[in-house]
């Protein structure tokens, strides 16, 4: 059984126009693989309490993990972890949770991400435990956001690619300036276009919203991939 | 709101039921026969407003497993599920 | 023991003496998944009571709807702590569906398209307390909030006001439908704050 442990923030940094990363040092955190989730409770001083699952941008042995929240405007713990809390807090965590949707270095075959606005979260974990392996399969991502000043980990990305690890961005509402081709959907197209293709059987791990995840699945078993060589994480919205 | 995530996001929760973790169980569905692993059937009421989660076979829609959680208790019910297998070599939840 | 978050609130809870203990008030109408959404056409749509004779009293969309029906100006409350106050309906009373209805039986098990069940005291059902609403505010009732049809019993939680309502089987005795058999309490009284078992 998995208890609740107390963890107290101690960096945040603005990621978006509605987003943010979080560090939370965890005492007792046993590490986590790429891809985990925790689940992440805050109780109100009147006793009300709100659970919700985050996914891990961190990775590894550290006691410390890293979280990015985008902010629902309707909800109540998401404003509050993107507008409010700061260093010194106190929440408390669960996990790491599920060993479904996870990259370890001894799978070797080529790996391509998908990921859909805050669905970066889980994988970029992946490709930091990538590159903190030293692992040679070929990495690739595709990342689709709305528009430039949307992505998350911008500056983590770029500082991870590398001859085994690829970038491609989609953006779906308005691209820099100087973008080739105007802003659009990830569409099967696109997906034929800039992903590692079914011929050579890669593993693929698609994180985002739930319309998202569902567009960017079944093309994928259009173009060939296994349902089973495709693993998905829908955050709901 | 109305949509489902997966499996995967009820790993916390099952972890205050079961030794190991459920969601890399595999499930056979009682109504149509699918089988697969946990982590990939489809769950609905994972939102903050909701009674509580319902996990759908991904093929038939059938009610695999209903999850509440009350101040007091945690109530699990498998109405829809034929077999569960676990793997002796999962790690600890 | 909980840590407490600093400046961690929740949701606006704002209790008000008109509303029932643990309740809060909301402008919107959540609306609460646990399945995706039937999408029944009027022209396949019907309602039922079955006895215990076997006798069924069905209706289908034109016969229900030619049915005399009122206009509920009522508040609802829902277990999820949420309370909306004044929603205006219209609906067949339940009194008027079962003026034909012999049973000797007290309880009853509703059924909803898409499988979900709810089981209720006949005499909850009756003498003005519950109807097979159609409209909400004047519109026809959103596939997402129940329609073609909802069960409105709005004395208890809102669990117990079906969605997508297609029968009522009469029942001996009292019986669990869905919630009830997964930690929701059987009768759900808001005021006596009936949540769980």
């Amino acid at each position: 059984m998995t208890d609740w442990k107390v963890g107290t923030v101690t960096d945040t940094r603005t990621e978006t126009p509605t987003g943010r990363s979080i560090t939370i040092s965890v005492d007792g955190w046993p590490g986590n693989l790429a891809g985990q989730h925790l689940d992440l409770r805050l109780t109100a001083p009147d006793g009300y309490q709100a659970v919700r699952s985050y996914s891990i941008a961190s990775v590894g042995d550290a006691t410390s993990v890293q979280l990015a929240v985008d902010r629902f405007p309707t909800g109540e713990v998401s404003p509050y972890l993107v507008d409010e809390v700061l260093p010194g807090d106190q929440l408390e965590v669960k996990g790491p949770l599920g060993r479904w949707f996870v990259w370890t270095p001894e799978d070797t075959r080529p790996i391509q991400l998908i990921a859909g606005g805050s669905g970066i979260v889980p994988l970029i974990a992946m490709a930091r435990a990538h590159a903190m392996a030293g692992s040679t399969t070929p990495f690739r991502l595709l990342y689709s956001v709305r528009t430039p000043e949307d992505r998350f980990f911008a500056d983590d990305l770029a500082a991870l690619e590398s001859e085994t690890f690829h970038v491609d961005y989609v953006y779906t509402r308005s691209t820099p300036a100087d973008w080739p081709t105007p802003p659009g959907r990830v569409t099967r197209e696109v997906i034929e276009a800039v992903t590692i293709p079914a011929s050579d059987s890669p593993g693929v791990f698609v994180c985002g919203p739930t319309g998202f995840v569902e567009a960017v699945a079944r093309s994928l078993v259009d173009l060939g991939h296994q349902p089973q060589s495709v693993k998905t994480e829908r955050f709901g919205g | 709101m109305s949509s489902h995530v997966d499996g995967n996001a009820l790993a916390g929760p099952f972890s205050e039921v079961f030794r190991t973790d459920m969601t890399t169980a595999v499930c056979c569905c009682g109504g149509c026969g699918d089988t697969t692993t946990l982590a990939t059937e489809m769950v609905y009421g994972t939102d903050a407003l909701a009674h509580g989660s319902i996990v759908r076979c991904r093929s038939c829609d059938d009610v695999l497993i209903t999850l509440v959680e009350t101040p007091d208790r945690l109530v699990v019910r498998f109405p829809g599920i034929a077999t569960l297998s676990v793997d002796r070599d999962t790690p600890p939840a | 023991m909980a840590v407490f978050s600093r400046g961690f609130g929740g949701r606006t809870r704002e209790s008000s003496p008109d509303l029932p203990p643990g309740q809060f008030l909301t402008e919107d109408f959540p609306v609460l998944s646990a399945g995706p959404t039937p999408r029944i056409d009027t022209a396949e749509w019907s309602f039922s009571i079955r006895t215990e004779t076997g006798a069924q009293h069905a209706w289908n969309w034109d016969e229900f709807r030619a049915l005399p029906s009122e206009l509920v100006s009522t508040d609802i409350h829902c277990v999820t702590r949420w309370s909306k106050l004044g929603t205006s309906w219209r609906g067949v009373s339940l009194d008027t569906l079962f003026e034909e209805v012999e049973s000797s039986y007290d309880y009853v098990m509703a059924h909803s398209y898409g499988g979900y069940t709810t089981n209720l005291p006949l005499e909850d059902l009756l003498d003005g307390k519950a109807w097979i609403a159609y409209e909400f505010d004047g519109e026809d009732l959103d596939p997402e909030h129940g329609g073609p049809a909802r069960l409105l019993v709005p004395h208890l939680y809102f669990w117990k006001s079906a969605k997508w309502v297609r029968g009522l089987v009469m029942m001996k005795d009292d019986e669990p439908g869905f919630w009830e058999q997964n930690g929701y309490h059987t009768y759900g009284d808001p005021w006596q704050e009936q949540r769980y078992w």
